[in-house]
């Protein structure tokens, strides 16, 4: 049974907003901090006004030093407050790596359970209208290195409210990644309150030929892939991992013992990223008893180039999905297909300006 | 603990007393390798967190560094649990998995100290954050060496929290030197007050052998910080008699002229504050003191080391 409410839309940012704002009523230990929160533009609406409900010392702008604001987030968060940080670029996390690493990833490890940081980092990779190579960089795998952090990367609005909740109740550091192309996307979302659990994948669309694994904003590439491929006759499965650390190998493991098939999408680098992560551990899983054929796409092993030309090419689309794809099943001996054409129309309508 | 005497001399005795005790015995372990981890010991620099911490109230909050066991002590931390840590055993303070620089109790408001320089002053201005959204009569005290200034950090931190005003005091140990590097080659500029003042902290400087002085200055500048007055960092000049790391003297290494070790070792302040006391009180603190030393070392090797399983334990809170 559904009711209308149930059918509710909302777009993804509209969807982080929810999460943030009933999370801020309902505790009112969380609070939200980072450069540009409570300004006019409001963190792409994702914290937009919430300084004016919950008053500026619970949502508040703070200066350009993201090592100390970092630091300063786990020592409020080591005293029992519920911090969200948040970086209109995952670029600028750089520079709060040893906060995170070295000191939130360690607190409870290092004095025994004696302390605990419940912090939420969000970090949005940015993509499209020339965003260039210091505002598109995505480091979720450098996160999923680090024993001690959670990392989320939820693609749909529905998981994103439920994975936002997930993390600002847990007493660990979490680090949330969201796509700055999945923020004006729309999908249901319940207007009650949930969590979404690590460690559990989502079967976007179920298939029989070749397990599809995207990761963030390329699990929406791939579903269009997916449907690209249906002329060539390629019934592809696509599984949105949803939570990156920890990363539920048992559901892409089954699939992929279907279908003897594996593609992996990042949005990110292949080399040493969160893709060779997933091939690697779905390998030692069945391997030894499930031969599979496998490729993993992603950002091209260059810096991101700013005009539209070179980087359309820096990324993978549906196209470049389903041609690896058809490959992939058919072999390479098979003769040639050209998928057809899709929009990647949050790509393409974009115009930020960042 | 016995009660709290009205002296501060006799309290400051006691505590650096016990920090003294608890290093000389550090070193004479040593050799026997039961503690198998790097010791940055506090002989000498014992009168600063005894003087800071005998203003403190057992719900204040304390950040410091892997230079930590004076800090520790001087905050009331539990010594039977420090050595157990140690020794790396089952009952240390973080169960074995902190060692000598990371000791942490929290129940006294002893945070947990790090080992990469300057990273729990952040922490520290955030923990000050939170007391003062929690509307909490505590107040926070940092420790880290002159080092710390030298990183980004710190001003980004101390920024801040005199942007918020937060009821924070930093306490600069200056003890001239980061592991061999002198503070001259590393600082720019008119000095840390000066550096502090520029971000509107007001800042004094204690010179060393002048523990009394040192207890007094604290305070005051305490009461000012729990007054609601904002951030306040005292620079308080100190020696460090061993090596940066490790049991040993370091003359060897001739980083350092002798005779400015020489002077520093003769202006003792654990002897200029213990003159100050009669010495049948002296030597009473002495005995008390020493028998809890004894007390821990024996808890320490009558402890056990962890089980094999405890190695996945706390990755992740619970």
């Amino acid at each position: 049974m559904s009711s209308p409410a149930d059918q509710r839309t909302l777009t993804y940012g509209e969807a982080v907003f929810e999460a943030t704002r009933s999370e801020m009523a309902r505790d009112p230990k969380v609070f939200v901090m980072g450069q540009g929160v409570d300004d006019a533009r409001g963190m792409f609406g994702t914290t937009l006004g919430l300084h004016k409900e919950f008053g500026p010392e619970r949502s508040f702008d703070v200066p350009l030093a993201e090592d100390a604001m970092t630091g300063i987030g786990i020592g409020a968060a080591l005293m029992g407050m519920r911090p969200i940080q948040v970086h209109q670029r995952m670029d600028f996390v750089l520079l709060c790596m040893n906060q995170l690493v070295n000191m939130a990833a360690k607190m409870s490890y290092m004095f025994a359970g004696a302390h605990r940081v419940p912090l939420v980092v969000r970090a949005i990779i940015g993509r499209s209208w020339g965003q260039g190579a210091q505002h598109s960089q995505a480091f979720h795998s450098y996160f999923m290195h680090v024993p001690g952090l959670r990392v989320v990367a939820p693609t749909t609005p529905h998981d994103a409210k439920g994975c936002l909740i997930q993390a600002i109740r847990d007493d660990n550091p979490v680090i949330m990644i969201e796509h700055r192309m999945l923020h004006n996307v729309r999908g249901v979302v319940p207007e009650a309150s949930y969590e979404i659990p690590y460690g559990k994948a989502r079967i976007l669309s179920p298939g029989k030929d070749v397990t599809i694994v995207g990761i963030s904003h390329m699990a929406l590439e791939c579903v269009r892939a997916k449907h690209l491929l249906e002329a060539a006759s390629i019934d592809a499965e696509v599984i949105d991992p949803v939570s990156l650390s920890p990363l539920d190998i048992d559901t892409i493991s089954k699939s992929v013992e279907r279908t003897g098939r594996l593609l992996v999408v990042d949005t990110g680098w292949l080399s040493c990223g969160a893709s060779s992560e997933i091939l690697a551990e779905v390998f030692e899983k069945i391997g030894h008893r499930r031969p599979f054929v496998a490729r993993r796409l992603g950002y091209l092993p260059t810096p991101c180039p700013t005009t539209r030309i070179l980087e359309n090419l820096y990324y993978p689309s549906p196209q470049s999905i389903a041609e690896a794809t058809y490959r992939l099943v058919r072999g390479a001996e098979a003769p040639a297909w050209l998928p057809g054409r899709v929009d990647s129309s949050e790509v393409a309508e974009f115009r930020g300006p960042f | 603990m016995e009660e709290r005497t009205n002296d501060p001399a006799a309290r400051l005795y006691r505590t650096m007393y016990l920090i003294r005790r608890v290093e000389e015995e550090i070193i004479r372990l040593y050799p026997t390798d039961k503690i198998k981890s790097p010791v940055h010991l506090s002989i000498g620099q014992e009168a600063v967190s005894a003087a800071v911490c005998d203003h403190l109230d057992r719900d204040d909050v304390l950040f410091g560094t892997y230079r930590g066991h004076a800090l520790y002590l001087a905050k009331g931390g539990d010594v039977p649990r420090m050595m157990a840590e140690l020794y790396g055993k089952v009952d240390g303070c973080a169960r074995g998995k902190a060692g000598s620089m990371h000791l942490v109790d929290p129940q006294i408001g002893m945070m947990g100290t790090s080992a990469v320089v300057a990273t729990g002053v952040s922490n520290a201005v955030g923990a000050a954050l939170a007391l003062k959204m929690q509307k909490s009569k505590a107040i926070v005290v940092c420790f880290f060496g002159e080092g710390a200034t030298d990183e980004g950090a710190w001003h980004e931190s101390m920024n801040f929290a005199s942007l918020r005003k937060l009821p924070i005091l930093f306490v600069c140990e200056n003890n001239f030197y980061a592991i061999y590097s002198h503070v001259k080659d590393r600082l720019a500029g008119p000095g840390l007050q000066a550096r502090s003042r520029a971000y509107g902290i007001e800042a004094e400087l204690i010179e060393d052998h002048e523990p009394m002085k040192l207890h007094e200055r604290a305070g005051a500048a305490i009461a000012a910080v729990r007054r609601g007055e904002g951030p306040r960092f005292l620079e308080c000049m100190t020696y460090r008699w061993r090596d940066h790391v490790g049991p040993g003297e370091d003359r060897v290494h001739k980083y350092r002229p002798d005779a400015e070790l020489d002077a520093r070792i003769e202006g003792d302040n654990l002897r200029i504050v213990g003159g100050m006391l009669p010495s049948d009180l002296r030597r009473s603190i002495e005995a008390a003191e020493e028998k809890r030393v004894q007390d821990a070392i024996a808890f320490a090797e009558a402890s056990t080391f962890p089980e094999d399983q405890e190695i996945h334990d706390h990755v992740f809170a619970r």
